[in-house]
């Protein structure tokens, strides 16, 4: 079966979304002393994964889900305040929501650019709209389905990081794609279960937290000098 | 043979025509033992646990104009058993009434597999004070299997959904999630005049969330640290 390219796009670090602004909180990780290595990268990238990771993922496909319903119907831009509320009251954070918000709104901006389609008009209406909502709207412009939206989010959720691990820490690329390879089962497994979510209630979408990831979000704002902004 | 509690107790209070608050009910079910005080109503555990397979369920009702404080007067430590252990609260809390609910921590032992659900309803006009407290295992021994989810809504708008899986220990220790932690916390404020700037310290966050409301988060390497920290964040919240 073909992959198809205009979801490989979206999946593409490279895209001109700003996402290599991003660390995920490793940065701040780095800077506390949680990640030092490889081992401790990976330990990062699973926790980072099975939380934010599957909460996002189940976000983008219910926001892919909610697309293709609102396509069929005419409009139904109510749905996105809602997913809006839920994406808000599953991130404590103010730096996250704004981290999420910001990065929302370059991917909506590159999408729209490189391919105009309708759905994600409706979103345009928001001044930036959640990074896991435009996502699942861009997903469901290009084609693919919720269960693709999950796959691509959660994916996200670990590369990123990884890359910016990398290049903060100055670890092994090799040892980095090799600990990333051996996720791969685990980022799988929580995009199927982020996609379960997509067109069931948006209030019982996994809320998953990771308490030291808040905590260094917020510390980050603090500390000078920063390579990511978040 | 095992024997595992079902149990629902029930809180109501209310506001009389004189203005004092008068608990309507208060009623004591299995493990959970309900003492009214004047300051605050009490949970008395009132045998070990919850144990695998315990479901326990707690209503709290705080009607229009009244306030209800909820404390207890030990920790609980859950335990293992045949089964996942359950604890449920949920909470309806009406226009200009206030709860506040601060149980003492939960320590998840060795082997457990428990599951604490939260609900809390709050009416526009509402505010809340919520402390949770939770405890990686007795000294010395890893904990068990945990999942704790707090669902708030203010005037039927999400405000809060928060949930903490520890479903092994390797997530546990992920330098995401809680590092080396064995303690960790959060204290909920909701209502009018809260802090609108965020504050960081180590092993602290005070989050002004996007309604109105302020989440503190702490991790601690034990429970004093713990509790010390989400009283030093309370109160960067109410500036």
């Amino acid at each position: 079966m073909l992959l198809p390219a205009p979801l490989l796009l979206l999946a593409d670090s490279r895209l001109p979304a700003g996402g290599h602004a991003h660390s995920g909180g490793l940065e701040p990780a780095a800077a506390a002393g949680a990640v030092t290595d490889v081992p401790t990268l990976a330990g990062f990238l699973r926790g980072r994964l099975a939380t934010t990771g599957l909460v996002t993922a189940a976000l983008a496909a219910a926001a892919c889900a909610h697309t293709a319903r609102a396509a069929a119907d005419h409009g139904r831009a109510s749905g996105w305040t809602v997913l809006d509320a839920e994406a808000d009251a599953r991130t404590p954070s103010p730096a996250q929501r704004r981290a999420s918000r910001s990065q929302g709104r370059s991917l909506l901006r590159a999408v729209r650019t490189a391919s105009p389609h309708p759905a994600l008009d409706a979103l345009a209406a928001f001044p930036a709209p959640h990074h896991p909502l435009v996502l699942g709207a861009a997903v469901a412009a290009a084609g693919g389905s919720p269960a693709h939206a999950a796959s691509i989010s959660a994916y996200g959720a670990v590369t990123g990081p990884a890359s910016a691990a990398v290049r903060l820490l100055a670890l092994d690329p090799l040892a980095v794609h090799r600990a990333l390879a051996e996720l791969a089962p685990r980022v799988d497994a929580v995009a199927a279960e982020a996609g379960g979510f997509a067109g069931g209630d948006p209030a019982a979408l996994p809320a998953a937290s990771a308490p030291a990831l808040d905590v260094f979000a917020e510390l980050h704002l603090r500390a000078e000098p920063r390579l990511f902004e978040s | 043979m095992t024997r595992h509690y079902t149990a629902h107790a029930a809180v109501r209070a209310e506001r009389d025509g004189a203005g004092r608050v008068r608990l309507t009910r208060l009623r004591s079910d299995g493990p959970y033992a309900l003492r009214a005080t004047p300051d605050a109503v009490h949970l008395v555990g009132a045998a070990a646990g919850p144990l695998g397979g315990d479901e326990l369920n707690l209503d709290l009702e705080v009607a229009a104009g009244a306030a209800l404080a909820v404390r207890s007067v030990a920790s609980t430590l859950l335990l293992p058993g045949p089964g996942e252990s359950t604890t449920r609260v949920r909470a309806a809390v009406g226009h200009g009434a206030h709860l506040d609910l601060a149980l003492e921590p939960a320590v998840a032992a060795a082997g457990c597999r428990h599951r604490a659900v939260t609900d809390f309803a709050l009416e526009a006009g509402a505010t809340l004070r919520w402390r949770e407290e939770l405890v990686l295992g007795r000294h010395g021994e890893p904990a068990g299997r945990y999942s704790g989810r707090v669902d708030v809504t203010v005037g039927g708008r999400p405000l809060l959904r928060n949930e903490l899986r520890l479903p092994d220990p390797d997530l546990c220790t992920s330098g995401a999630v809680l590092g080396d932690a064995r303690c960790t916390g959060n204290v909920l404020l909701v209502g009018p005049g809260l802090a609108a700037e965020p504050y960081a310290a180590d092993g602290l966050a005070v989050m002004p969330l996007a309604g109105p409301g302020v989440l503190v988060t702490a991790l601690a390497p034990d429970s004093a640290t713990l509790r010390r920290r989400l009283r030093h964040g309370e109160e960067r919240a109410r500036t």
